[in-house]
C-alpha cells in the first residue's frame, strides 16, 4: 500500500464529511493565527515603546525633588528608611556642583530645568496654550535629543544675558504661525515677549502627550518673567556614555547626599530617574505582556487540538464498522493507522497554513498605533504545534481503531 | 496430496466471564480439502458464525489449532494475518458489509489496493469481477443506491476479485429474495466448478443442496458430516441431475450459460 494511496483514502474520508472537516480546520486556523498575531502585536508594541523611550534621549538621568513618601517610578532610585532631615529643594548650585568634572567625571552635561505652568503664547492675535514651557541651558537639547529643524538653539550667552529667546516645537509653530516661518518673530508669553530663534524637529507624539507642543527658553529668562527665582523643577544629567550611566548616577547621588546633608541611613529628598533602567523595566513589562498574550493564544491552539482529537474520536467511532471491513479484507494495521493519522494531520496542517495566511494578512494592519512585527519563532512554533497536535491527538483514536480485531470492529454499533 | 486448505482441531470458543459465560464452540474438528463445497447448517445460536469468523481469521479461538494450507494461523503475526486475509480468503458477510459512500467499483478494488495491485490492473480486474456477478451496469453506484441482492453480489465480487483459494460466506442469501438467491448461488456453483474451495453457512435446505458436503452444528459441536459428492467432483447443480431439488432446471441452465460465457 503506497503512501499516495493512504493519502487518497484519507482525503476521501475528509471529503465525506466536509462541514465537520471545515469546522475542525477553523479551530486550528484560529489558534495558529491568534498565536502569530498576538505575538506580533506584542513585539510591535515592545519595539514601539522602546523607540519612544530612546527618542527621549539616551544616557540621561532626571533628578527631581521628592517630598513625602511617594514611590519612585520605574528606574527611580531612592534611599529608604531613617528619619528625614530637613528636605531641600534642588537649586542651581546643585546643578553647578554636578557639572564639576573633578567630582563627577562621568557626567557630560548638566541642564537645570524649570517648567512654567499654564503658559499661553500669543502671536498676532493667534493664541496657544503651551503644554510645556521649559527654561533651561543649551545642553538640554542634546541631552533629551531635541534637534532643531529651522533656525538655531539658543547659546550660553543667551543664558548669561537672560535673553528672551525661544525654541518652539512644531505644534506651537503651526498653531501660531501656520505656514509662515516663525524664526525671528516674536511671541508673547503671559505678556512677556520672546523672539523665536529655532523650531524643533518633529518628534511625533508618543503616548498621551504631544512631544511637539513645547517651548524652550533660557533658564533665567523664564525665571525672571514667569516662574520666579525659586527652586529648580528638575536637573537633567547626561552621562558620557551608555556604560557610564550607572557610574554617573553614583557620582550624582554622592554629591547630592553631601550637599543636602543626607546620611547613609537617611531618606533622600530627591530622586533620580535613570532612562536606561526605565527602558529595561518597560521592555521587561512588555515582555511579560507578550508572554501572556502568547499564553492565551496557545490555549486557543490547544483547544483547537482538542477539537481535532474529538473529531477524530467521533470519526473513528463512527467508522469502526468500516475499519472492521477494511481489516477483514486484509488491510494491514499500518494502512488503517496511516489513513487516520493522515486525516488528522491534513486537517491540522491545512488549518495551520490557513492560519499563517490570516496572520500574514493581519500583520499588514496597524491597530491602535501598534505596528505588528512578525516573530519567525512564533510562526515555527505555531505551525509545529499544530502539526504536532494533529499527529499526537490523532494517533490515539487511530491507534485504538487499528488495534481492534476485525470482528470487534465489525460488531461495533 | 498437499495439505488440506482448512484444518481445525478441537476448536473451543467461549464468550464472556463467569455467570455470563457462553460456550459457542465446544471442540470442533474439521478438515476441508481443496475444491470442496461445504454447507454449514444448524439452529440459530449453534455457533456457525463463530466458527466462520475464526475460519476467516477475523476472530481468535479460546483454544484449539487452526491451519490454513498447513500454516498454523495462531502463530502468525498481525501483519502476516492481514496478508493472509487479503490473499487467501474471500469473506462474504450476511450483512454485505460494503463501505458506504464508495462506489461498487471502489469497494471491489479495495482488497487489491491493500494487496498492492497497481491501479490500472486493479480497475480491470474489479470491472471483470463485477461483470461476472452481472453488475457491469452498476459500477458507479454507491451501496445505498443498490438493491440488497445487488449489494450482496458486489460483496461476492469483492470476495472473489483477489482469486482467493478459500471463499467463506456467512448466510450470503439470508437477506435475499428467491431470484437474488439464485443469482448468488449460481456464482458459487461456477466458482466451485472452477476449483475454488467454498464454505457457506445457511439455514435453507435448498441452498445446502447445492453443496458437495453438509455439516450440521448443534450447540457448538458437529453432529453430522454428510458428503454428497466427492470434493474433486463438480457441484451438484452444475452436474445436472445429481441435485435433489428438481425445480432448479432453469437456474442451472442459466448458470451453465454464464459459465460458458465467462
Ligand atoms: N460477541 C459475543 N459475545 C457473547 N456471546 C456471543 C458473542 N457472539 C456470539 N455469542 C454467542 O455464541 C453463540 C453462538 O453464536 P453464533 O453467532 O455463532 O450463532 P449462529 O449459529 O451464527 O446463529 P445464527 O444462525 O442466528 O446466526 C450464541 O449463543 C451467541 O449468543
Ligand atoms: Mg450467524
Amino acid at each position: 500500500m503506497s503512501p499516495f494511496e493512504i493519502l487518497r483514502f484519507a482525503l476521501r474520508g475528509l471529503a465525506a464529511n466536509k462541514l465537520r472537516s471545515f469546522l475542525t480546520t477553523l479551530g486550528i486556523l484560529i489558534g495558529v493565527a491568534a498565536v502569530i498575531l498576538l505575538v506580533a502585536f506584542g513585539e510591535g508594541a515592545s519595539q514601539g515603546v522602546q523607540q519612544s523611550i530612546q527618542r527621549l534621549g539616551a544616557n540621561t538621568l532626571t533628578i527631581s525633588a521628592s517630598f513625602g513618601g511617594g514611590g519612585g517610578g520605574g528606574g527611580g532610585a531612592r534611599q529608604q528608611g531613617g528619619p528625614r532631615t530637613q528636605a531641600r529643594q534642588l537649586t542651581l548650585e546643585d546643578a553647578r556642583a554636578l557639572a564639576d568634572p573633578a567630582e563627577a567625571p562621568s557626567v557630560k552635561s548638566v541642564s537645570p530645568v524649570v517648567a512654567a505652568e499654564a503658559a499661553v503664547a500669543v502671536h498676532d492675535g493667534a493664541s496657544h496654550a503651551l503644554s510645556q514651557l521649559i527654561g533651561t541651558h543649551p545642553s538640554y537639547f542634546e541631552a533629551v535629543n531635541k534637534p532643531v529643524e529651522a533656525g538655531a538653539y539658543f547659546v550660553n550667552d543667551d543664558v548669561l544675558a537672560a535673553r528672551k529667546v525661544m525654541v518652539i516645537g512644531r505644534t506651537v509653530a503651526e498653531a501660531l504661525f501656520g505656514a509662515v516661518d516663525p524664526v525671528g518673530r516674536q511671541i508673547s508669553v503671559s505678556g512677556v515677549p520672546f523672539t523665536v530663534v529655532g523650531v524643533l524637529k518633529e518628534s511625533g507624539s508618543s503616548g498621551m502627550q504631544d512631544a511637539d507642543d513645547i517651548a524652550i527658553a533660557p533658564l533665567p529668562a523664564v525665571q525672571q518673567s514667569l516662574t520666579g527665582f525659586g527652586p529648580l523643577g528638575s536637573i537633567i544629567v547626561q552621562a558620557t556614555g551608555a556604560d557610564t550611566t550607572e557610574t554617573a548616577q553614583a557620582e550624582v547621588t554622592a554629591l547630592l547626599n553631601q550637599r543636602h546633608g543626607i546620611t547613609p541611613t537617611g531618606t533622600a529628598d530627591y530622586r533620580i530617574l535613570n532612562q536606561a533602567a526605565l527602558q529595561e523595566t518597560v521592555s521587561s513589562t512588555i515582555g511579560t505582556f507578550t508572554a501572556l498574550l502568547g499564553a492565551v493564544a496557545a490555549i486557543s491552539l490547544l483547544v483547537g487540538g482538542i477539537g481535532i482529537t474529538n473529531i477524530m474520536l467521533v470519526t473513528v467511532t463512527e467508522r469502526t464498522r468500516e475499519i472492521g471491513i477494511r481489516k477483514a479484507i486484509g488491510a494491514p494495521r499500518s494502512a488503517i493507522l496511516g489513513q487516520f493519522l493522515v486525516e488528522s494531520t491534513v486537517l491540522s496542517l491545512v488549518g495551520g497554513l490557513a492560519g499563517l495566511l490570516v496572520a500574514f494578512v493581519g500583520t499588514r494592519f496597524t491597530v491602535a498605533g501598534i505596528d505588528p512585527v512578525l516573530v519567525p519563532s512564533s510562526i515555527v512554533l505555531a505551525l509545529g504545534v499544530s502539526v504536532g497536535i494533529g499527529l499526537f491527538f490523532g494517533s490515539y483514536p487511530a491507534n485504538r481503531a487499528a488495534k481492534l480485531r476485525p470482528i470487534q470492529a465489525l460488531r461495533h454499533e | 496430496m498437499t495439505a488440506p486448505v482448512l484444518e481445525v482441531r478441537d476448536l473451543v470458543k467461549e464468550y464472556g466471564e463467569g455467570e455470563a459465560r457462553v460456550h459457542a464452540l465446544r471442540g470442533v474438528s474439521l478438515t476441508v480439502e481443496r475444491g470442496d463445497y461445504v454447507a454449514v447448517m444448524g439452529a440459530s445460536g449453534s455457533g456457525k458464525s463463530t466458527l466462520m469468523n475464526i475460519l476467516g481469521c477475523l476472530d481468535v479461538p479460546s483454544s484449539g489449532r487452526y491451519l490454513i494450507d498447513g500454516t498454523d494461523v495462531g502463530a502468525l503475526s498481525e501483519g502476516r494475518l492481514a496478508v493472509l486475509r487479503n490473499r487467501k480468503i474471500g469473506f462474504v458477510f450476511q450483512s454485505f458489509n460494503l463501505i458506504p459512500r464508495m462506489s461498487a467499483l471502489a469497494n471491489v478494488e479495495l482488497p487489491m489496493a491493500y494487496g498492492g495491485v497497481g491501479a490500472p490492473e486493479r480497475r480491470a480486474r474489479a470491472l471483470a469481477a463485477l461483470e461476472q456477478v452481472g453488475l457491469a451496469d452498476r459500477v458507479r453506484h454507491e451501496p445505498n443506491e443498490l438493491s440488497g441482492g445487488q449489494q450482496q453480489r458486489v460483496a461476492v465480487a469483492r470476495a472473489l476479485v483477489t482469486s482467493p483459494a478459500l471463499l467463506l460466506a456467512d448466510e450470503p442469501t439470508g437477506n435475499l429474495d428467491t431470484a437474488s438467491t439464485g443469482d448468488v448461488l449460481d456464482i458459487f456453483d461456477r466458482l466451485s466448478a472452477s476449483g475454488r474451495t467454498i464454505v457457506i453457512i445457511t439455514h435453507e435446505d435448498d441452498v445446502a443442496a447445492r453443496a458437495k458436503r453438509v455439516i450440521r452444528l448443534v450447540d457448538g459441536r458437529i453432529v453430522e458430516d454428510r458428503r454428497r459428492i466427492p470434493a474433486g467432483g463438480p457441484p451438484p447443480r452444475a452436474a445436472s441431475g445429481t441435485g435433489e431439488d428438481t425445480a432448479a432446471g432453469t437456474v442451472a441452465g442459466a448458470a451453465a450459460d454464464v459459465e460458458a460465457a465467462g
